[in-house]
């Protein structure tokens, strides 16, 4: 028999500070005590509300008061020129790899679905470089995840499975896309590679084939279905990401 | 030096680089996680950012009182929970009473529009619980400080840290529990 859980060991569950064994050894205890159970998915609904109502602070622009007292007001502009920058270098990438791309962009998808490419590879870029915070909630609670998003983004959305590539969820997090909320979600092979999918709602009525970009070796496949313009980010191949694409396509196309 | 132009050009234009030191930057990146605090700690964003403001100044005027052994972000956050206690010390307890429609129409949280109403019921329910286990909540919850980052904040021990987020949750938790499904209120 294994000693009851604690009451701090209950809360550093919710909390995600524990280790692996503590974590294993809380989860039994759950699983034979639904009232604790409940308590737990509780608290732990209770941090998701508290960052959906506050969440949206950290996006906004940092008042020009509050930089004065450094000699560097101009803190506050970083941000978008920053962003401007990023997708001056994509569209660099864009154009360098070739005058198909942006005809095709140009004529067949528009400018949507670029920027979906664009922000995807630029989110892809710094949150697969986490090993902490890569995620915001993890796979482990995947449901209460994929509500979360849906409820963001006002669609059901799904998480697109990727096991049959050996890659698996790793979890997901909110992100913001010109003001509005997008979807991000990391999944992980076996040898720590990852790739990164990013659904945002569809402001263009129109559906489009799969289009491909790469920029410094990180590469995207983008697509608009019905009501969710996704971006595939990856450093596989063409081949390889194309054939992910064509998985995640199908996974939603059956979930739905 | 070999960089490239688009960027170098970006730099001269927004003046990065040019004597910016590293300790302010490290607050500057601070700031949007101390308005977050702030705006859930006060709710009123005009008093949220004020708040900030103080803390930053503070900061501003005794960065050379900073040692790089603690973290920037600790320290922060205890210059803005010290301001915080003060303030309403001096203000004293005043109970604050409002009605749900007051609450609605003068205290806009971020984003009212499309915050859930799960999430605003929550947000409502935070208000009605002790200063001290409304902070530790918003710090470990919110803020993502670990239990030892946010008893260093209140400046309490870490034990006490950990009962009053225990007993901060279970609260919102009835409160939640006893929230009814439609606005009308329950009668007794």
């Amino acid at each position: 028999m294994s000693p009851p859980i604690t009451e701090a060991e209950l809360q550093a569950y919710v909390d995600d500070a524990l280790d692996a064994d503590a974590r294993a050894r809380v989860e039994d205890w759950l699983a034979e005590h639904p009232d604790d159970a409940q308590r737990v998915a509780d608290y732990a609904d209770q941090v998701q509300s508290l960052r959906q109502a506050y969440d949206p602070v950290l996006d906004e622009p940092i008042p020009s008061r509050m930089t004065a007292n450094t000699g560097q007001r101009r803190t506050s502009r970083l941000l978008p020129s920053w962003r401007q920058l990023a997708a001056a270098v994509v569209l660099l990438a864009v154009g360098g790899a070739g005058g198909w791309v942006l005809r095709d962009v140009w004529t067949g998808f528009g400018k949507d679905g670029l920027n979906v490419a664009q922000i995807a590879i630029s989110a892809h870029s710094i949150y697969v470089a986490e090993k902490r915070h890569a995620v915001e909630v993890e796979a482990k609670q995947e449901k209460h995840l994929v509500a979360w998003l849906s409820k963001r983004l006002g669609q059901p959305i799904k998480a697109p499975s990727l096991l049959t590539l050996g890659y698996r969820l790793v979890g997901g997090r909110l992100l913001p896309d010109d003001g509005k909320p997008a979807a991000h979600f990391m999944y992980e092979d076996e040898q720590g590679k990852r790739l990164t999918v990013y659904v945002r709602r569809n402001i263009q009525s129109r559906e489009t084939a799969f289009q491909f970009v790469s920029d410094k070796g990180v590469s995207a496949f983008y697509w608009i279905d019905e009501d969710f313009a996704y971006a595939l980010v990856g450093t596989l191949n063409r081949d390889g990401l194309h054939e992910a694409a064509k998985i995640i396509h199908r996974d939603l196309a059956s979930k739905r | 030096m070999g960089q490239c132009p688009l960027v170098k050009a970006a730099q001269s234009q927004h003046g990065i680089g040019l004597g910016m030191t590293d300790k302010e930057d490290q607050i500057v990146k601070q700031i949007p996680h101390l308005r977050r605090y702030a705006a859930a700690l006060l709710r009123d964003r005009d008093a949220a950012d004020d708040l900030v403001q103080d803390c930053l100044a503070r900061a501003f005027d005794r960065l050379h009182l900073w040692h790089p052994s603690g973290t920037m972000r600790t320290w922060l956050f205890t210059i803005l929970h010290n301001l915080h206690v003060n303030q309403t010390r001096k203000r004293g307890r005043e109970p604050v009473i409002r009605s749900d429609t007051e609450n609605l129409e003068r205290q806009p949280t971020p984003s009212d529009q499309d915050t859930g109403l799960v999430a605003r019921d929550l947000v409502n329910a935070l208000e009605q619980l002790p200063d001290e286990q409304r902070s530790v909540i918003l710090l470990v919850g919110l803020e993502g400080l670990s239990y030892a980052d946010a008893a260093e904040v209140t400046g309490a021990p870490v034990g006490t840290v950990m009962s009053r987020l225990s007993r901060g949750r279970e609260r919102l938790r009835q409160i939640m529990d006893s929230q009814p499904e439609t606005p009308l209120r329950r009668i007794k």
